[in-house]
């Protein structure tokens, strides 16, 4: 015990005299916390729209107003023909062109109907296919609201339709925004990156400045040795998790919903697991650049698969299966569940049962490794 | 009982590919100041780490401070000090807390055997606040013989301690191990230079992981079997060049201001015949003379006959 404890202050006083080290551990927290969610929204806005009008009616003119009014599109240019119109989405200024043909308004009154033309810079996915239907969803209530249809469905015209009219509720986050969804998740990413990356490279560079050549040859026993490295990044990481709840709570005003004990359990056993894995990559790595590397390709599927900004329910399959397989994925939904739902224990059980087998599975493998390579 | 005893080691490395150790079997008594003398890559390392407990032999039997190597690397551990060839302390931790942690480690305190490294540690002390990293090599040096001196090792392992450090801190660094010779531990320690092998009491020459002659550094010299010629010109790399084409010249090589040469057939006016010889070649000012051999020259007659062998 008495070695232990001084294995503890050495690693305190070394961890404390990195500089750069400690401010990282809190500039981290902080910077992550207040810039990623407001710079990442993945709610669409400010589609360029380019508008091709040929009519120059009245109604081509409401319906153009109505568009540029709803807030989501950015009109870039107004062009006589279509071919130039698609030029500006050649040149990647606009993602949308929304042709109204000549004789709009006169077909529209006479035959009760008309086409307009909508093309969409697919290159962006996601802000194409939203582009697209909120232009429809534009399109389609500028038609219910025109003077012409709401004549024709006078009381004496029986023939009305009937329509299904849906009316949403948000729960959880009402106002539906992108930030509730990612801070937590970044809370996790801290956590991750404190336990299992942090705590690699600093057993690594025992090795590669060879000061784990004089440990060894001392009287000192691997546990110890094991125990002194990862304690320090627990505890590290229990403070940098509770940095992240003040400031969640100081610049979003978001309190967990549920218990924090329960966090604090989750955030215990999560840090058990991901410093087994810290440990499993230092013994895989002979030096600094080595865990680096192995590091950073974990940390980008992790961040990128583990459902921090995409919902890991609608990955396919397989790549469900992969997401299920890290423990970053277990955790960020319980805290999701429990910071904004106010899960209770019952509620997580499963997740809580993931974490301890992987703790179990990671810690152990990497002592495995380490017995067998030191 | 010997301090440090090694029979029959061998140890290779990739699969068997390349041999380390080859048949490496020596001792070392007790209160002894042994030293390992080798170029680089010869397996002095290996060895070293072999005694330490932090690398297995592939064959053969060791023992440290009378306990096997293998099954009581326990107690070796709390008996020996090491020293590895790279500096490898804590960079981030000053002088004091370096020694005071591996003082812990070893469940002692500097206080306990402050006498067994006062000479040592005086010369460093002023500057204990200061962190190892920032130290400077002989400095550096001092501190790690400290830290391995702190548990009061029965033997104490030094693998090229003097490599990279000056010549002032190289002849102080031995004048402490005599020191703690004094004191009673046994010191192995191997360096690549053949200077400091007449420093110790009983070498061992070492090259690619054989052990050519375990001896004291005199009788090494005494057992040297032939005459040694030493010679010079005005130009020293043409002359080198005319003797090894000389039929009658056995090896000749380049040390210092004289190169050495050695005939093949013992001859009362060989001097003669090599002036006569240098000479019909156009050097000049030839200066031919009998030289007495160092450790260096039987380091180098003791490989060629191995390669020759």
């Amino acid at each position: 015990m008495k070695i232990l404890r001084f294995l503890l202050q050495k690693e305190f006083r070394q961890i404390f005299r990195d500089k750069t080290i400690i401010a990282m551990m809190f500039m981290m927290p902080t910077v992550q916390l207040i810039i990623l969610p407001l710079a990442m929204d993945l709610e669409v806005k400010n589609i360029s729209l380019s508008i091709v009008d040929r009519d120059h009616s009245s109604y081509s003119q409401q319906l153009i107003s109505k568009v540029g009014s709803s807030g989501y599109f950015k009109m870039v240019s107004m062009e006589p023909s279509y071919k130039e119109a698609l030029k500006y989405v050649e040149r990647d200024e606009a993602d949308v062109v929304l042709e109204i043909p000549a004789g709009f308004e006169r077909n529209l009154i006479r035959e009760g109907k008309q086409k307009v033309g909508l093309s969409v810079d697919a290159i962006d996915g996601t802000k194409a296919s939203i582009g697209g239907s909120y232009l429809n969803a534009i399109i389609a209530d500028f038609t219910a609201n025109l003077e012409i249809n709401n004549k024709a469905t006078t009381p004496t015209n029986y023939t009305s339709k009937s329509f299904i009219d849906v009316t949403y509720s948000t729960w959880f986050n009402p106002l539906a925004q992108f930030k509730y969804y990612l801070v937590p998740g970044i809370l996790v990413l801290l956590l991750t990156m404190i336990g299992g990356f942090l705590s690699s490279l600093n057993i690594v560079r025992e090795k590669e400045v060879g000061t784990i050549e004089q440990i060894n040859v001392s009287p000192i026993k691997k546990w110890q040795f094991i125990l002194g490295k990862l304690i320090p990044f627990w505890i590290m990481g229990i403070i940098v998790f509770t940095l992240g709840l003040v400031v969640c709570w100081l610049i979003y005003g978001i309190v967990s919903e549920g218990s924090l004990l329960l966090l604090y359990l989750f955030a215990a056993f999560y840090l058990i697991a991901v410093l087994g894995f810290g440990l499993l990559i230092s013994t895989i790595s002979d030096n600094q650049i080595q865990a680096m590397f192995l590091a950073f390709f974990f940390m980008m599927i992790f961040t990128l698969m583990g459902g921090l900004f995409t919902s890991v329910e609608s990955m396919p399959d397989w790549a469900r299966n992969i997401s299920n397989l890290m423990p970053i994925t277990h955790f960020i939904r319980v805290v999701r569940m429990v910071m904004l739902k106010g899960s209770g224990f019952a509620d997580v059980q499963l997740e809580f049962f993931y974490i301890i087998v992987f703790g179990v599975i990671l810690n152990g493998w990497a002592i495995w490794n380490y017995r067998k390579t030191a | 009982m010997d301090a440090v005893s090694l029979k029959n080691i061998h140890k290779t490395y990739d699969k068997g590919n390349v041999i380390a150790v080859d048949d490496v079997s020596f001792d070392v008594k007790k209160g002894e100041l042994f030293g390992l003398i080798g170029p680089d890559g010869a397996g002095k390392t290996s060895i070293f780490r072999i005694l330490t407990t932090v690398l297995l032999a592939d064959k053969g039997s060791a023992s440290v401070a009378g306990f096997d190597v293998v099954k009581e690397y326990r107690a070796i551990r709390n008996r020996v000090g090491y020293m590895p060839g790279k500096f490898s302390l804590y960079q981030d931790l000053t002088i004091k807390e370096n020694l005071e942690f591996f003082a812990t480690v070893f469940d002692t305190s500097i206080e306990e055997n402050y006498d067994l490294i006062k000479n040592i540690y005086d010369q460093i002390s002023p500057f204990n606040d200061r962190r190892a990293g920032k130290l400077s090599g002989g400095m550096k040096q001092k501190l790690a013989l400290c830290c391995a001196l702190i548990h009061k090792p029965e033997v104490l392992l030094l693998d090229e301690p003097t490599t990279g450090v000056d010549a002032v801190s190289r002849k102080e660094f031995w004048d402490m191990l005599k020191d703690l010779k004094q004191q009673g531990i046994t010191i192995l320690v191997s360096t690549p230079y053949m200077d400091e092998a007449n420093l110790c009491e009983r070498i061992a020459l070492i090259q690619n992981g054989k052990i050519l002659s375990v001896e004291t550094p005199e009788n090494i010299v005494k057992a040297f079997p032939v005459t040694l010629y030493a010679a010079k010109s005005d130009n020293n790399y043409k002359l080198l060049t005319d003797f090894r084409n000389f039929d009658a010249v056995a090896s000749a090589y380049a040390s210092g201001e004289y190169m050495r040469i050695i005939v093949k057939d013992e001859h009362p006016d060989s001097i003669t015949l090599l002036k006569d010889y240098a000479e019909k070649f156009g050097n000049r000012n030839v200066e031919i003379k009998i030289i007495a051999p160092t450790i260096e020259d039987n380091f180098i007659w003791l490989s060629q006959k191995e390669a020759n062998h």
